[in-house]
């Protein structure tokens, strides 16, 4: 598989400070991919590296098999966790002067921007300013500007940070079709629930340090441990059967609900084999759900971190 | 990349241009200014214009025609009154005072009984006025007693003025000195000015860009040091910009001011002297008497071409030393007003250089502490300037010293500029923090 961006042994300190540690990375060609991490713990440091704006101290960055430089900036899109625009400078403006900051030609610019904000449905705001649009507005243009230059690689820094649902979804289907269209996608959030769906690869990064990376299925299956939600109809008798049960497995949690006639129950089997259990309840019982649990993004991140702090 | 530095320069020029405050400046401040010169222009004159009228009751037999109309004084003189009547009318017209001259046998007994009456305590320059009458027949009479004619009075009357010459046989001239560093001192000035104004523009420029949080798209985009240099120049020529506007439009107002009022701008300068401005008029100089001649010759003589290359080098270099300084504070804070510590630090030199200026430049200018401040990176665009005017080499300032600051001033930008990229560099991307100057220096070995 082609690599867009791969890093090797990364590390960045601020004096005292140790922002990034040794950090390896392997982000594949057109995926969409979540670097997490909570707050602090220096995502924003390695995709500044990314982009240039700060320097490795020690490390290699490769971007489509070549060392970074200063020509790879066109072929990147950043839109920063901070982001803002210029109040006072009217939106067409403005947006062409970024465009030309990252390349592209006056007239090559105002024909993609007239695009987008036809797509976007923002084409009357040219000749407004800044300070007379809403936040989510503003943000729609920084989307805009960000992915305007047509990057190979796309970087966004707590995307939906500030938008309204309604504009998260509009500027989420973009991405996807962005991703549809060949471009590869970095998502850095500390809000892992918010990207996990859309990410197909993640790394976890925890106090400067990777702890985790891979593809985000294997990673659940590894993480995975054979716990399952059960419910099962239940006329009577259903506190024996939770007895009876819990002799020959390992139930976690359970409780009768009266109302529907139903059990329900939290089960850790010893494997992922699963013809056991089914074959005794179907015995007694309809069985309404049975479905394993997989851990989130946020749960392996805890779990992660916990294993490694007892393991110290 | 030279593409993009263009693209930042425009940016910030039209930003700049096009700022309401900034075009309501450019406007206004020409009429401002030439409206406080008319304004005093025309208080001067209207003080001046302020003739008091002294009656004169003059019984005696002298001084019958020496109280002539001055410009402070106009006489009116009574005859066949009373001195009871002679009040009354004086008070009744409202004129300022009654001069009662009684008749005496001889002048100094005239002199002695003579009165000045007035409503309240008179105006010095009256009194003076009309005692300097009194004293200079006085002399004469006392003169003539002891022989001496008026022919020969007047002409021990005539003043007296030293000739001046240079070893070289010039004629060198009175006050020559103090014009040439007020010359000098004007571009010191102004360079002084333009660095604290625009100085401050580019400060604001970059605290902008923090707080509207565009900072980290631009810089994605392009190196920090060619934001920052963009900056610089982008406001420096919005500054050059106005400070042209300024200079034709207030010099085409004041043109048409004096036209129109028919003021007389010499009026303003105490000892008469030709004001070096813009309006010290090739024009005039029909009418000038042989002295203003000289004056206009030492001022043409003054090395304009050397003054004004080195205007432009100290001008460029200092405004780029302390403008980068300016950027670099603009990084370090949040918002404006968290910048007054830094800022002073940056003032102080440059105040020191006007006042060293003039105080030391004035006096000597080629003495230790005009060398000095003239050599220090900081004051050296203002300083040397002051002492420019008097050229390079003989007489003026030695080669050596003029290179020599030209060099250091070249050495200090370059430092200073690379000290403050690294400032700006880190500066721009924290929020939230008041930094310190021990901060400040760490920043420097990121």
């Amino acid at each position: 598989m082609d690599h867009i961006l791969v890093a090797k042994n990364v590390t960045k300190t601020y004096g005292e400070y140790t922002a990034l540690s040794n950090i390896s990375l392997q982000i594949p060609e057109n995926c969409i991919y979540g670097l997490l991490g909570p707050n602090g713990a220096g995502k924003t440091s390695f995709i500044r590296i990314i982009n240039q704006i700060t320097h490795q101290d020690s490390g290699e960055i490769l971007l489509n098999g070549e060392p970074l430089a200063p020509k790879h900036i066109a072929s990147i899109g950043y839109l920063p966790e901070e982001r803002g625009l210029y109040k006072s400078m009217k939106v067409g403006e403005q947006a062409l002067y970024l465009a030309q900051l990252k390349g592209l030609s006056k007239s090559e610019a105002k024909t993609r921007l007239k695009f987008w904000f036809d797509r976007l449905d923002i084409g009357d705001w040219w000749d407004k300013k800044i300070q007379e649009l809403s936040k989510g507005m503003a943000q729609k243009i920084q989307f805009i500007v960000t992915v305007l230059h047509e990057p190979k690689l796309l970087i966004f820094d707590e995307p939906f940070s500030g938008f309204d649902p309604i504009n998260a979804n509009i500027i989420k289907d973009e991405i996807l079709q962005l991703k549809e269209n060949g471009t590869s996608i970095i998502f850095s959030t500390h809000r892992m629930e918010s990207v996990e769906e859309l990410c197909e690869y993640i790394a976890l990064i925890h106090k400067s340090e990777k702890i985790l990376d891979g593809k985000l299925s294997d990673i659940k299956k590894a993480y995975k441990n054979n716990i399952f939600n059960v419910a099962v109809q239940m006329e009577q008798d259903a506190e024996a059967f939770m007895k009876s049960l819990e002799q020959k497995f390992n139930i976690l949690s359970s409780d009768v609900d009266l109302i529907e006639k139903q059990l329900n129950f939290k089960v850790q089997l010893p494997s992922s084999h699963t013809g056991d259990i089914l074959m005794e309840l179907s015995k007694v019982a309809n069985i309404n759900k049975f479905e394993e649990t997989i851990p989130s993004a946020n749960d392996i991140f805890i779990q992660t971190v916990n294993s490694k702090d007892n393991g110290k | 990349m030279a593409n993009k530095l263009g693209l930042i320069i425009k940016r910030e020029y039209l930003a700049k241009v096009r700022n309401r405050s900034f075009i309501v400046m450019t406007i206004l401040s020409p009429l401002l200014m030439v409206g406080m010169i008319v304004l005093i222009a025309y208080l001067a004159k209207v003080n001046d214009d302020e003739t008091r009228v002294v009656t004169v009751l003059n019984e005696s037999s002298f001084f019958q025609n020496d109280f002539n109309p001055s410009k402070n004084i106009s006489y009116v003189h009574l005859d066949d009154l009373s001195l009871e009547q002679a009040k009354d009318s004086t008070t009744a017209l409202e004129y300022y005072g009654l001069l009662y001259i009684p008749n005496e046998q001889t002048v100094e007994q005239v002199a002695k009984a003579a009165y000045l009456f007035t409503k309240d305590n008179p105006n010095t320059s009256v009194t003076q006025e009309l005692e300097n009458v009194f004293q200079t027949q006085l002399r004469q009479h006392r003169l003539q007693k002891l022989g001496v004619t008026s022919e020969q009075f007047s002409s021990v009357e005539e003043r007296f003025e030293i000739n001046l010459s240079t070893f070289d046989g010039e004629r060198s001239m009175r006050g020559i000195n103090e014009i040439k560093a007020i010359i000098g001192g004007g571009f010191g000035y102004a360079i002084m000015m333009f660095i604290i104004i625009y100085g401050g523009f580019v400060m604001r420029s970059v605290i902008e860009e923090k707080t509207s949080r565009i900072i980290e798209v631009i810089i994605s985009s392009v190196k920090p040091f060619q934001l920052m240099l963009g900056k610089i120049i982008g406001n420096s020529l919005a500054g050059i910009t106005q400070f042209s506007i300024w200079i034709v439009s207030a010099s085409a107002l004041l043109f048409v001011a004096v036209m129109i009022l028919g003021i007389d701008l010499s009026a303003l300068s105490a000892d008469g002297t030709v004001q070096p401005g813009p309006m010290g008029g090739m024009s005039q100089l029909g009418g000038m008497d042989s002295e203003m001649m000289m004056y206009a010759k030492e001022i043409y003589d003054i090395p304009w071409g050397l003054l004004i290359v080195s205007f432009f080098i100290y001008f460029v270099l200092g405004y780029l030393i302390y403008s980068s300084i300016y950027a670099a504070i603009g990084a370090a804070v949040d918002n404006e007003t968290d910048t007054q510590q830094f800022i002073f630090p940056i003032i102080l030199p440059l105040m020191l250089a006007i006042y060293v200026g003039f105080f030391s430049v004035f006096s000597n200018p080629h003495g230790p502490i005009a060398v000095g401040f003239s050599l220090f990176p900081l004051t050296s665009p203002i300083v040397m300037l002051m002492r420019l005017p008097g050229g390079i080499g003989e007489g003026g300032v030695p080669l050596w010293q003029f290179l020599l600051s030209v060099f250091i001033l070249i050495i200090t930008f370059l430092g200073i500029v690379s000290l403050a990229a690294k400032i700006y560099r880190t500066g721009i991307l924290m929020y939230g923090k008041k930094p310190t100057y021990k901060e400040l220096i760490k920043w420097l070995r990121y």
